[in-house]
């Protein structure tokens, strides 16, 4: 498998205050990988550096592409979709116009039209409520609109942002379930920060843990689980 | 009876205008969170670049056109440069622009045009319309191009790929980006119509005020009268806002013993305390709930 994202050295800011302190870490083509962490360690900061959100440095390269300093709309562009924390649903807009909002930057009108489609059949509770404004759709509801808005870009890879949070335990199964079948059907390569360890330790083929900025741990899902210090701090047993 | 339909009416027409320039502020206000005082100035500026192609000898509709293309490249260049370095700055900072902007605008036309009073042709002329009495075929033809104007920008907005992204730049920035679009060009593309929509209203009140450099200054605060009761957000809001505003305006200058012409101004302002005190996000304008 070759790298598809390449970081190495990222430092990222927020004014006067360094949040990331030279993190490196690859993500092979057709993966699915999860950054694990405590609240404040940099999970969410890494995800913005890749999309540009954040004063960064170091170098960050997708497919070949340096993404440090390229403004954000045109990392998009490359392909990469970002399904950001608290969702970033377009409240007063139809679910169908955040669909097509999602599928913005393509031509092919065709493609987005059968594509809205395979996102009913996906998600088809958003089927029943296309014409809604998205703003009244539940919790649940809002974050199948915010995967299905990204998946409109056809993305090489997807960046999610703690998809679980706030979802009833039964909705986030079925997330992770489609999550995965993404992954493997359409070869979308996923870097999913979770809080649910246990869950997207389940699914990934690849995990980081992250501290304070720094990559600490790194292997395959299944080592990290069976890791000692990973089980008592983050899966809780 | 006759005298309160006569009033109406009119209302309706100037009202029009009104409708045009509150289009224009909240066409702005969405996609950067502030009020263009220089709007009636640019919209002025317009004006006098029309009444100049006439007096080269292009015909009205061709002027009209003309005007409407240079200032939507003219409303795109000031963002650009004036603007655009300004978006991170304070409220304050962004104030002093836009007077610096009124200011210039103002001076520059006075220059180039002087102060004195000139003639502005109406293409619709200035008979009764349709033989009645009551309002004049001018006004008819303000209230038509003012509802041609919206019909085209519901379609826009509704109906296209760049009136969804710029929709999407104007609620949610980050998100927009996330999705692809260039918001910083959609801003710019913003101030464009704004200035467009502008100069539209300029060129239909023109003929009634007649054209000199301060011709917009009463125009504009009725027109932030009217973005204010419909709500600023809300661009439907603005319009109906726009039509309430003028037949207020004009019922108001005839049944308040006293108020006359000279009143009629303080009254668009009373209107926008009463309504920022009593309801601040306007008819249909929707709250502004930030979650703490």
């Amino acid at each position: 498998m070759t790298a598809m994202l390449n970081v190495r050295d990222l430092r990222a800011y927020y004014g006067q205050v360094q949040a990331l302190h030279g993190m490196a870490f690859d993500l092979s083509e057709g993966s699915m990988t999860t950054l694990l962490g405590a609240n404040g360690a940099g999970k969410t900061t890494t995800l913005r550096a890749i999309c540009n959100m954040v004063r960064s440095t170091g170098t960050i390269e997708f497919e070949g592409a340096p993404l440090i300093g390229r403004p954000t709309e045109s990392i998009v562009r490359l392909g990469i979709a970002h399904v950001p924390q608290g969702r970033g649903t377009f409240t007063t807009m139809t679910v169908e116009e955040n669909l097509q909002l999602g599928a913005i930057t393509r031509t092919d009108r065709a493609g987005v039209v059968s594509d809205i489609e395979r996102m009913y059949d996906h998600f088809p509770v958003l089927k029943d409520r296309y014409t809604q404004q998205a703003g009244t759709l539940s919790g649940g509801e809002q974050q199948m609109l915010a995967v299905a808005r990204a998946l409109m870009l056809r993305p090489r890879l997807m960046l999610l942002d703690e998809p679980s949070f706030g979802l009833a335990p039964l909705i986030v199964r079925d997330l992770f379930k489609i999550l995965g079948k993404i992954n493997r059907e359409d070869k979308v390569t996923i870097l999913v920060v979770e809080q649910n360890a246990q869950l997207a330790l389940e699914l990934a083929d690849k995990a980081y843990v992250i501290e304070t900025g720094r990559i600490v741990m790194s292997g395959s899902a299944s080592e990290i689980a069976n890791n000692e210090d990973v089980r008592k701090s983050y899966l809780g047993y | 009876m006759e005298l309160f339909t006569n009033q109406v009416l009119a209302g309706i027409s100037t009202g029009a205008i009104y409708a045009c320039m509150a289009l224009a502020v909240v066409m702005i206000y969405q996609a950067i969170d502030h009020l263009n005082f220089a709007q009636g100035e640019m919209a002025m500026f317009s004006t006098f670049i029309s009444w100049q192609l006439m007096q080269w000898g292009v015909p009205y509709w061709g002027a009209f056109v003309l005007t409407l293309v240079l200032s939507f490249i003219g409303g795109i260049a000031i963002e650009r440069l004036l603007f655009k370095p300004l978006a991170k700055a304070p409220i304050l900072t962004n104030v002093a622009g836009f007077i610096a902007l009124y200011s210039i605008v103002n001076s520059v036309a006075g220059l180039i045009w002087d102060f004195t009073i000139k003639q502005y042709p109406t293409p619709f002329g200035s008979y009764p319309f349709l033989g009645s009495q009551l309002i004049s075929t001018h006004q008819a033809g303000m209230i038509g191009v003012t509802i041609l104007l919206l019909i085209g920008l519901f379609f826009f907005f509704r109906f296209t790929r760049m009136g969804l992204a710029m929709r999407a730049a104007a609620s949610l920035p980050e998100s927009a980006r996330l999705v692809g679009i260039n918001t910083s060009w959609m801003i710019a593309l913003g101030w464009g119509m704004a200035a467009a929509i502008g100069s539209i209203a300029g060129m239909m009140i023109a003929p009634v005020v007649f054209l000199e450099p301060n011709m917009m200054l009463g125009v504009l605060i009725y027109g932030f009268a009217a973005a204010v009761l419909g709500g600023l957000t809300s661009p439907l809001g603005a319009v109906i806002g726009g039509f309430l505003v003028g037949i207020m305006e004009n019922l108001a200058g005839t049944y308040i013993p006293g108020a006359g012409n000279e009143l009629k101004l303080p009254i668009a302002l009373a209107l926008i305390i009463v309504v920022l005190v009593v309801k601040p996000a306007g008819l249909l304008g929707r709250p502004i709930v930030k979650r703490v």
